[in-house]
Protein backbone atom coordinates (compact mmCIF):
# COMPACT_ATOMS: atom_id res chain seq x y z
CA UNK A 1 0.00 0.00 0.00
CA UNK A 2 1.21 3.81 -1.27
CA UNK A 3 1.00 6.14 1.84
CA UNK A 4 0.26 9.31 0.90
CA UNK A 5 2.91 11.71 1.31
CA UNK A 6 1.52 15.30 3.20
CA UNK A 7 3.65 17.74 1.43
CA UNK A 8 4.08 20.97 2.75
CA UNK A 9 2.48 23.70 0.91
CA UNK A 10 4.61 27.24 0.57
CA UNK A 11 2.64 28.53 3.66
CA UNK A 12 2.83 25.01 5.59
CA UNK A 13 6.93 25.16 5.22
CA UNK A 14 6.80 28.59 6.35
CA UNK A 15 4.48 28.25 9.51
CA UNK A 16 7.39 25.60 10.06
CA UNK A 17 9.86 27.80 9.99
CA UNK A 18 8.43 30.07 12.23
CA UNK A 19 7.20 27.26 14.72
CA UNK A 20 11.47 27.44 15.02
CA UNK A 21 12.16 30.83 15.83
CA UNK A 22 13.29 31.12 19.50
CA UNK A 23 11.69 34.05 21.36
CA UNK A 24 13.67 37.26 20.62
CA UNK A 25 15.45 36.32 17.88
CA UNK A 26 16.43 38.87 15.11
CA UNK A 27 15.19 37.40 11.70
CA UNK A 28 16.18 38.61 8.35
CA UNK A 29 14.04 37.24 6.02
CA UNK A 30 14.53 36.97 1.91
CA UNK A 31 12.53 38.10 -0.63
CA UNK A 32 9.92 35.16 -2.12
CA UNK A 33 8.75 32.41 -0.22
CA UNK A 34 10.77 33.37 3.39
CA UNK A 35 8.75 37.20 3.47
CA UNK A 36 5.50 34.31 4.23
CA UNK A 37 6.90 33.77 7.87
CA UNK A 38 6.38 36.81 8.98
CA UNK A 39 2.60 35.96 9.11
CA UNK A 40 3.44 32.68 11.26
CA UNK A 41 5.17 33.12 14.09
CA UNK A 42 2.84 31.81 17.42
CA UNK A 43 0.93 34.33 19.22
CA UNK A 44 2.39 36.28 21.65
CA UNK A 45 5.93 35.03 20.45
CA UNK A 46 8.04 38.34 20.04
CA UNK A 47 10.22 37.90 17.26
CA UNK A 48 12.20 40.84 15.51
CA UNK A 49 11.98 40.89 11.73
CA UNK A 50 15.13 42.96 9.90
CA UNK A 51 14.69 44.21 6.25
CA UNK A 52 17.59 44.82 4.37
CA UNK A 53 16.48 48.39 3.33
CA UNK A 54 16.78 49.46 6.79
CA UNK A 55 13.84 48.69 8.86
CA UNK A 56 13.92 46.61 12.42
CA UNK A 57 10.52 45.50 13.20
CA UNK A 58 8.27 44.99 10.04
CA UNK A 59 5.37 43.12 9.82
CA UNK A 60 2.78 42.01 7.34
CA UNK A 61 0.00 44.81 6.44
CA UNK A 62 -3.32 44.33 8.22
CA UNK A 63 -6.00 43.60 6.17
CA UNK A 64 -7.35 46.77 4.80
CA UNK A 65 -4.64 48.41 5.97
CA UNK A 66 -3.27 51.72 4.13
CA UNK A 67 -0.08 51.17 2.55
CA UNK A 68 3.29 53.88 2.82
CA UNK A 69 5.08 53.92 -0.77
CA UNK A 70 8.32 53.84 1.27
CA UNK A 71 7.77 51.60 3.79
CA UNK A 72 8.62 48.52 1.38
CA UNK A 73 10.65 45.14 2.45
CA UNK A 74 13.70 43.95 0.51
CA UNK A 75 11.04 42.44 -2.29
CA UNK A 76 9.63 45.90 -2.31
CA UNK A 77 6.26 44.53 -0.92
CA UNK A 78 4.34 47.22 1.34
CA UNK A 79 4.71 46.12 4.80
CA UNK A 80 4.44 48.17 8.08
CA UNK A 81 6.35 48.73 11.67
CA UNK A 82 5.45 47.33 14.77
CA UNK A 83 5.20 49.19 17.97
CA UNK A 84 9.61 49.39 19.23
CA UNK A 85 10.33 48.94 15.30
CA UNK A 86 13.03 51.88 13.88
CA UNK A 87 14.45 52.77 10.94
CA UNK A 88 18.46 53.34 9.97
CA UNK A 89 20.01 53.77 6.68
CA UNK A 90 21.19 51.31 4.22
CA UNK A 91 24.94 51.01 5.53
CA UNK A 92 23.90 50.58 9.28
CA UNK A 93 21.36 47.89 8.18
CA UNK A 94 24.01 46.00 6.54
CA UNK A 95 26.43 46.85 9.48
CA UNK A 96 23.66 45.35 11.22
CA UNK A 97 23.81 41.68 9.00
CA UNK A 98 27.35 41.94 8.16
CA UNK A 99 28.44 42.58 12.04
CA UNK A 100 26.61 39.22 12.98
CA UNK A 101 23.83 41.02 15.04
CA UNK A 102 21.16 39.36 12.40
CA UNK A 103 20.88 35.91 14.30
CA UNK A 104 19.10 34.13 11.99
CA UNK A 105 18.59 34.79 7.94
CA UNK A 106 15.95 32.77 5.79
CA UNK A 107 16.32 32.33 1.98
CA UNK A 108 15.28 30.58 -0.81
CA UNK A 109 17.85 28.41 -2.73
CA UNK A 110 18.36 27.57 -6.10
CA UNK A 111 20.86 24.41 -4.35
CA UNK A 112 22.39 23.58 -0.90
CA UNK A 113 25.49 21.57 -0.56
CA UNK A 114 26.35 18.95 2.21
CA UNK A 115 29.08 21.32 3.21
CA UNK A 116 26.77 24.32 3.88
CA UNK A 117 27.38 25.59 0.06
CA UNK A 118 24.40 27.85 -1.24
CA UNK A 119 23.73 28.72 -4.67
CA UNK A 120 20.55 30.71 -4.54
CA UNK A 121 21.75 34.35 -6.61
CA UNK A 122 22.14 33.43 -9.92
CA UNK A 123 20.46 30.71 -12.23
CA UNK A 124 23.42 30.27 -14.46
CA UNK A 125 21.58 31.14 -17.49
CA UNK A 126 21.97 34.61 -19.20
CA UNK A 127 19.71 35.99 -17.13
CA UNK A 128 21.15 39.93 -16.13
CA UNK A 129 22.91 39.50 -13.38
CA UNK A 130 21.74 40.77 -9.65
CA UNK A 131 22.93 39.65 -5.99
CA UNK A 132 20.87 42.26 -4.21
CA UNK A 133 21.92 41.70 -0.13
CA UNK A 134 22.00 37.74 -0.46
CA UNK A 135 26.48 37.48 -0.10
CA UNK A 136 25.85 39.93 2.56
CA UNK A 137 23.21 37.96 4.70
CA UNK A 138 24.78 34.59 3.68
CA UNK A 139 27.90 35.95 5.05
CA UNK A 140 26.83 37.75 8.08
CA UNK A 141 23.90 35.77 9.79
CA UNK A 142 24.87 33.92 12.72
CA UNK A 143 22.35 31.02 11.24
CA UNK A 144 21.90 30.86 7.88
CA UNK A 145 18.27 28.63 7.12
CA UNK A 146 16.97 28.15 3.87
CA UNK A 147 13.25 27.15 2.63
CA UNK A 148 12.84 25.26 -0.62
CA UNK A 149 11.16 22.76 -2.18
CA UNK A 150 13.32 19.65 -2.08
CA UNK A 151 13.19 18.89 -5.73
CA UNK A 152 13.22 21.11 -9.09
CA UNK A 153 10.06 21.25 -11.29
CA UNK A 154 11.88 19.08 -13.20
CA UNK A 155 12.31 16.63 -10.45
CA UNK A 156 15.66 16.92 -9.93
CA UNK A 157 17.14 17.07 -5.76
CA UNK A 158 18.27 20.91 -4.41
CA UNK A 159 19.95 19.31 -1.69
CA UNK A 160 23.19 17.69 -3.91
CA UNK A 161 26.58 16.89 -3.12
CA UNK A 162 28.25 19.72 -4.46
CA UNK A 163 26.82 22.76 -5.88
CA UNK A 164 26.47 23.29 -10.23
CA UNK A 165 25.53 26.61 -9.73
CA UNK A 166 27.40 30.30 -9.00
CA UNK A 167 28.20 30.05 -5.03
CA UNK A 168 26.09 32.86 -2.53
CA UNK A 169 28.59 31.25 0.25
CA UNK A 170 30.46 28.56 0.96
CA UNK A 171 30.03 26.70 3.62
CA UNK A 172 27.16 29.09 5.42
CA UNK A 173 23.82 27.03 5.56
CA UNK A 174 22.85 25.37 9.19
CA UNK A 175 19.46 24.04 8.44
CA UNK A 176 17.03 23.42 5.69
CA UNK A 177 13.18 23.40 5.74
CA UNK A 178 11.78 21.92 2.66
CA UNK A 179 8.24 20.61 1.58
CA UNK A 180 8.91 16.92 2.68
CA UNK A 181 11.52 17.73 5.83
CA UNK A 182 13.42 19.45 8.05
CA UNK A 183 17.08 19.24 7.88
CA UNK A 184 20.57 19.99 9.72
CA UNK A 185 23.80 20.42 7.87
CA UNK A 186 26.55 19.37 9.87
CA UNK A 187 30.17 17.62 9.48
CA UNK A 188 29.48 17.54 5.43
CA UNK A 189 26.22 15.65 5.51
CA UNK A 190 22.75 16.80 5.79
CA UNK A 191 20.89 15.55 8.88
CA UNK A 192 17.26 14.48 8.83
CA UNK A 193 15.44 15.69 11.60
CA UNK A 194 11.91 15.62 10.90
CA UNK A 195 9.82 14.04 7.77
CA UNK A 196 6.38 14.85 6.89
CA UNK A 197 4.09 12.60 7.25
CA UNK A 198 3.80 9.52 5.06
CA UNK A 199 7.15 10.09 3.83
CA UNK A 200 9.65 7.41 4.89
CA UNK A 201 13.67 8.15 5.18
CA UNK A 202 14.62 5.87 2.43
CA UNK A 203 12.28 8.15 -0.23
CA UNK A 204 13.56 11.13 1.47
CA UNK A 205 16.87 9.27 0.50
CA UNK A 206 16.11 8.73 -2.48
CA UNK A 207 14.98 12.75 -3.13
CA UNK A 208 18.37 14.07 -1.74
CA UNK A 209 21.40 13.53 -3.41
CA UNK A 210 24.14 13.85 -1.08
CA UNK A 211 24.92 11.84 2.27
CA UNK A 212 21.71 11.64 4.69
CA UNK A 213 21.94 10.86 8.13
CA UNK A 214 18.98 9.91 10.34
CA UNK A 215 18.33 12.37 12.98
CA UNK A 216 15.19 11.89 14.05
CA UNK A 217 15.84 11.13 17.48
CA UNK A 218 16.45 15.25 17.96
CA UNK A 219 14.49 17.66 18.55
CA UNK A 220 15.88 20.53 15.81
CA UNK A 221 17.11 23.16 18.62
CA UNK A 222 15.15 27.38 18.32
CA UNK A 223 16.67 28.82 15.68
CA UNK A 224 18.59 32.46 17.06
CA UNK A 225 18.17 31.61 20.58
CA UNK A 226 19.91 35.02 22.34
CA UNK A 227 19.54 36.81 26.01
CA UNK A 228 16.20 38.65 26.18
CA UNK B 1 24.81 80.66 0.49
CA UNK B 2 22.91 83.52 -0.64
CA UNK B 3 25.36 86.49 -2.25
CA UNK B 4 26.45 88.73 -0.15
CA UNK B 5 24.84 87.51 3.20
CA UNK B 6 26.79 86.01 6.18
CA UNK B 7 24.14 83.36 7.05
CA UNK B 8 23.65 79.86 5.90
CA UNK B 9 21.00 79.29 3.32
CA UNK B 10 21.59 75.96 1.43
CA UNK B 11 17.82 76.17 0.07
CA UNK B 12 17.57 76.96 -4.13
CA UNK B 13 13.82 77.89 -6.19
CA UNK B 14 13.53 75.07 -8.86
CA UNK B 15 15.14 72.18 -9.77
CA UNK B 16 17.02 73.48 -12.18
CA UNK B 17 19.10 75.81 -10.11
CA UNK B 18 19.19 72.71 -7.39
CA UNK B 19 20.88 70.37 -9.78
CA UNK B 20 23.23 72.79 -10.95
CA UNK B 21 25.74 71.96 -14.10
CA UNK B 22 26.33 68.25 -14.65
CA UNK B 23 29.12 67.39 -16.79
CA UNK B 24 29.55 65.32 -19.45
CA UNK B 25 31.32 61.77 -17.69
CA UNK B 26 30.19 62.38 -14.14
CA UNK B 27 30.02 59.86 -11.42
CA UNK B 28 26.60 60.08 -9.30
CA UNK B 29 25.19 58.58 -6.82
CA UNK B 30 21.47 57.87 -6.38
CA UNK B 31 19.71 57.58 -3.58
CA UNK B 32 16.08 55.15 -3.62
CA UNK B 33 15.38 51.26 -3.12
CA UNK B 34 12.99 50.14 -5.34
CA UNK B 35 10.44 52.87 -5.64
CA UNK B 36 11.20 53.88 -2.25
CA UNK B 37 13.58 57.20 -1.83
CA UNK B 38 14.11 57.93 -5.69
CA UNK B 39 14.81 61.32 -6.27
CA UNK B 40 12.84 61.59 -9.16
CA UNK B 41 12.45 65.55 -9.96
CA UNK B 42 16.04 65.58 -9.72
CA UNK B 43 16.44 62.78 -12.15
CA UNK B 44 13.89 64.26 -14.64
CA UNK B 45 16.15 67.61 -14.51
CA UNK B 46 18.98 65.61 -14.95
CA UNK B 47 17.80 64.11 -18.12
CA UNK B 48 15.94 67.52 -19.04
CA UNK B 49 19.59 68.78 -19.06
CA UNK B 50 21.34 66.10 -21.03
CA UNK B 51 25.01 65.35 -19.91
CA UNK B 52 25.91 62.29 -21.01
CA UNK B 53 28.50 59.52 -20.32
CA UNK B 54 27.31 59.21 -16.88
CA UNK B 55 28.04 56.36 -14.26
CA UNK B 56 25.93 55.76 -11.79
CA UNK B 57 25.92 54.27 -8.28
CA UNK B 58 22.42 53.22 -7.22
CA UNK B 59 20.91 49.77 -5.98
CA UNK B 60 18.87 49.25 -9.00
CA UNK B 61 18.56 49.90 -12.81
CA UNK B 62 15.14 51.93 -12.30
CA UNK B 63 12.25 50.36 -13.86
CA UNK B 64 9.52 52.05 -15.92
CA UNK B 65 9.69 55.21 -17.72
CA UNK B 66 11.28 57.35 -15.64
CA UNK B 67 13.87 58.12 -13.49
CA UNK B 68 17.30 56.18 -14.19
CA UNK B 69 15.32 53.91 -16.96
CA UNK B 70 14.50 57.18 -18.68
CA UNK B 71 18.57 58.24 -18.61
CA UNK B 72 19.31 54.28 -20.21
CA UNK B 73 16.71 54.78 -22.29
CA UNK B 74 18.02 58.61 -24.04
CA UNK B 75 21.66 56.43 -23.84
CA UNK B 76 22.96 58.95 -21.25
CA UNK B 77 24.46 56.35 -18.61
CA UNK B 78 28.35 54.68 -19.69
CA UNK B 79 28.49 52.52 -16.69
CA UNK B 80 26.24 51.59 -13.79
CA UNK B 81 27.40 50.71 -10.62
CA UNK B 82 24.72 48.68 -8.41
CA UNK B 83 23.21 45.30 -6.16
CA UNK B 84 20.49 44.78 -7.96
CA UNK B 85 19.42 45.65 -11.72
CA UNK B 86 16.64 42.82 -12.34
CA UNK B 87 13.61 44.47 -10.89
CA UNK B 88 10.55 44.32 -12.65
CA UNK B 89 9.92 46.87 -15.21
CA UNK B 90 13.54 47.26 -15.92
CA UNK B 91 13.16 47.43 -19.07
CA UNK B 92 15.43 49.87 -20.46
CA UNK B 93 18.52 48.78 -18.39
CA UNK B 94 18.02 45.61 -19.87
CA UNK B 95 17.83 46.54 -23.25
CA UNK B 96 20.44 48.94 -23.02
CA UNK B 97 22.82 46.11 -21.36
CA UNK B 98 22.23 43.12 -23.73
CA UNK B 99 23.17 45.47 -26.49
CA UNK B 100 26.49 46.41 -25.39
CA UNK B 101 25.67 49.72 -24.31
CA UNK B 102 26.13 50.00 -20.89
CA UNK B 103 28.66 48.57 -18.48
CA UNK B 104 27.65 46.83 -15.39
CA UNK B 105 29.01 46.49 -11.72
CA UNK B 106 27.62 44.06 -9.91
CA UNK B 107 28.65 44.85 -6.25
CA UNK B 108 26.78 43.00 -3.29
CA UNK B 109 24.27 45.27 -1.73
CA UNK B 110 26.43 45.83 1.94
CA UNK B 111 29.50 45.94 -0.03
CA UNK B 112 28.21 48.30 -2.41
CA UNK B 113 26.43 50.52 1.14
CA UNK B 114 29.97 49.94 3.22
CA UNK B 115 32.03 51.24 -0.28
CA UNK B 116 29.82 54.17 -0.51
CA UNK B 117 30.06 54.57 3.47
CA UNK B 118 34.24 54.27 3.07
CA UNK B 119 34.38 57.07 0.78
CA UNK B 120 32.79 59.74 3.00
CA UNK B 121 34.27 58.58 6.26
CA UNK B 122 37.96 58.59 4.44
CA UNK B 123 38.82 54.87 4.44
CA UNK B 124 40.40 54.61 0.95
CA UNK B 125 39.41 50.41 0.60
CA UNK B 126 38.51 47.65 3.50
CA UNK B 127 38.26 43.28 3.77
CA UNK B 128 34.98 42.14 3.75
CA UNK B 129 34.28 37.93 4.10
CA UNK B 130 30.85 38.77 1.76
CA UNK B 131 31.15 37.33 -1.60
CA UNK B 132 34.49 35.74 -0.92
CA UNK B 133 34.71 32.17 -2.63
CA UNK B 134 32.10 33.31 -5.54
CA UNK B 135 32.26 34.77 -9.04
CA UNK B 136 32.00 38.30 -7.73
CA UNK B 137 35.53 37.80 -6.08
CA UNK B 138 37.18 37.36 -9.24
CA UNK B 139 40.27 39.44 -10.04
CA UNK B 140 40.08 40.99 -6.20
CA UNK B 141 42.91 41.33 -3.31
CA UNK B 142 42.41 38.79 -0.98
CA UNK B 143 43.30 37.85 2.20
CA UNK B 144 43.17 35.78 5.41
CA UNK B 145 41.53 37.23 8.65
CA UNK B 146 40.54 35.60 11.15
CA UNK B 147 41.15 32.22 9.92
CA UNK B 148 38.68 33.53 7.37
CA UNK B 149 38.61 34.65 3.48
CA UNK B 150 38.05 38.12 3.05
CA UNK B 151 37.91 40.00 -0.46
CA UNK B 152 39.77 44.28 -0.39
CA UNK B 153 37.19 46.22 -1.90
CA UNK B 154 37.57 49.97 -2.88
CA UNK B 155 35.75 53.02 -1.21
CA UNK B 156 32.96 54.79 -4.17
CA UNK B 157 33.12 58.54 -4.11
CA UNK B 158 30.84 60.81 -6.52
CA UNK B 159 30.99 63.98 -8.38
CA UNK B 160 27.38 64.58 -7.09
CA UNK B 161 24.59 62.65 -4.63
CA UNK B 162 21.01 62.98 -5.80
CA UNK B 163 18.46 62.34 -2.70
CA UNK B 164 15.16 62.73 -1.78
CA UNK B 165 14.20 63.79 2.08
CA UNK B 166 10.80 64.58 4.19
CA UNK B 167 11.94 67.75 5.54
CA UNK B 168 15.23 70.17 5.82
CA UNK B 169 15.93 73.49 7.43
CA UNK B 170 17.72 76.17 5.56
CA UNK B 171 21.68 74.82 6.81
CA UNK B 172 20.65 71.46 5.07
CA UNK B 173 20.18 69.47 8.21
CA UNK B 174 17.59 66.15 6.90
CA UNK B 175 15.09 64.21 8.30
CA UNK B 176 13.62 61.50 6.44
CA UNK B 177 10.25 59.41 5.99
CA UNK B 178 10.21 55.52 6.67
CA UNK B 179 12.31 53.33 4.49
CA UNK B 180 12.57 55.91 2.43
CA UNK B 181 15.97 57.00 4.03
CA UNK B 182 18.21 53.67 2.86
CA UNK B 183 21.55 55.17 0.82
CA UNK B 184 20.28 58.97 1.43
CA UNK B 185 22.67 59.60 4.40
CA UNK B 186 25.68 57.23 3.32
CA UNK B 187 25.45 58.75 -0.49
CA UNK B 188 25.15 62.80 1.09
CA UNK B 189 28.78 61.79 2.40
CA UNK B 190 30.62 60.09 -0.11
CA UNK B 191 29.85 62.86 -2.99
CA UNK B 192 31.95 66.32 -3.54
CA UNK B 193 28.43 67.98 -4.19
CA UNK B 194 24.94 66.40 -2.38
CA UNK B 195 21.49 67.82 -3.52
CA UNK B 196 18.61 67.04 -1.34
CA UNK B 197 15.10 67.18 -2.85
CA UNK B 198 12.63 67.72 0.09
CA UNK B 199 8.94 68.08 0.54
CA UNK B 200 9.05 70.35 3.74
CA UNK B 201 11.20 72.97 4.62
CA UNK B 202 11.07 74.04 8.50
CA UNK B 203 12.20 76.94 10.08
CA UNK B 204 16.14 76.90 11.54
CA UNK B 205 15.88 75.24 15.08
CA UNK B 206 12.50 73.60 14.07
CA UNK B 207 13.73 70.05 13.91
CA UNK B 208 14.76 68.08 16.65
CA UNK B 209 18.67 67.70 17.22
CA UNK B 210 18.41 64.68 17.89
CA UNK B 211 16.70 63.14 15.18
CA UNK B 212 18.40 64.79 13.02
CA UNK B 213 19.63 62.19 10.91
CA UNK B 214 22.11 64.06 7.58
CA UNK B 215 23.85 67.06 9.42
CA UNK B 216 23.80 69.68 6.67
CA UNK B 217 27.37 69.72 7.07
CA UNK B 218 27.04 66.93 3.95
CA UNK B 219 24.20 68.73 1.85
CA UNK B 220 24.87 71.49 -0.74
CA UNK B 221 21.49 72.60 -1.68
CA UNK B 222 18.05 71.46 -0.65
CA UNK B 223 15.37 72.19 -3.80
CA UNK B 224 11.31 71.98 -1.62
CA UNK B 225 9.37 69.89 -4.37
CA UNK B 226 5.77 69.08 -3.07
CA UNK B 227 4.87 65.82 -4.36
CA UNK B 228 1.25 67.52 -5.08
CA UNK B 229 3.49 70.08 -7.31
CA UNK B 230 5.88 67.88 -8.41
CA UNK B 231 3.52 65.42 -9.93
Amino acid sequence: MVTEVAARSREEIAARVAADLAPGAVVNLGIGMPTLVAGHVPAGREVVFQSENGVVGTRPLEPGEHPDPDLINAGKEPIGLVAGGSYLSHADSFAMIRGGHVDVTVMGAFEVSAAGDLANWSSGTDAIPAVGGAMDLAAGAATVVTMMSHLTGAGAPKLVERCSLPLTAAGVVGRVYTDLAVLAVEGGEFVALELVPGLTFERLAAATAAALRDGRDRVPALLGERRR
Amino acid sequence: MSAGAETIDKTVAGVAAALGEVADGATIMVGGFGDSGIPEELLAELLEQGARELTLIANNAGSGESGVAALLRERRVRKIVCSFPRSSGSVWFERRYRAGEVELEIVPQGTLSERIRAGGAGIAAFYTPTAAGTELAAGKETRLLDGREHLLEHALRADLALIRARAADRWGNLVYHTAARNYAPTMAMAARETVAQVDELVGLGDLDPEAVVTPGVYVDRVVRLRREEAR
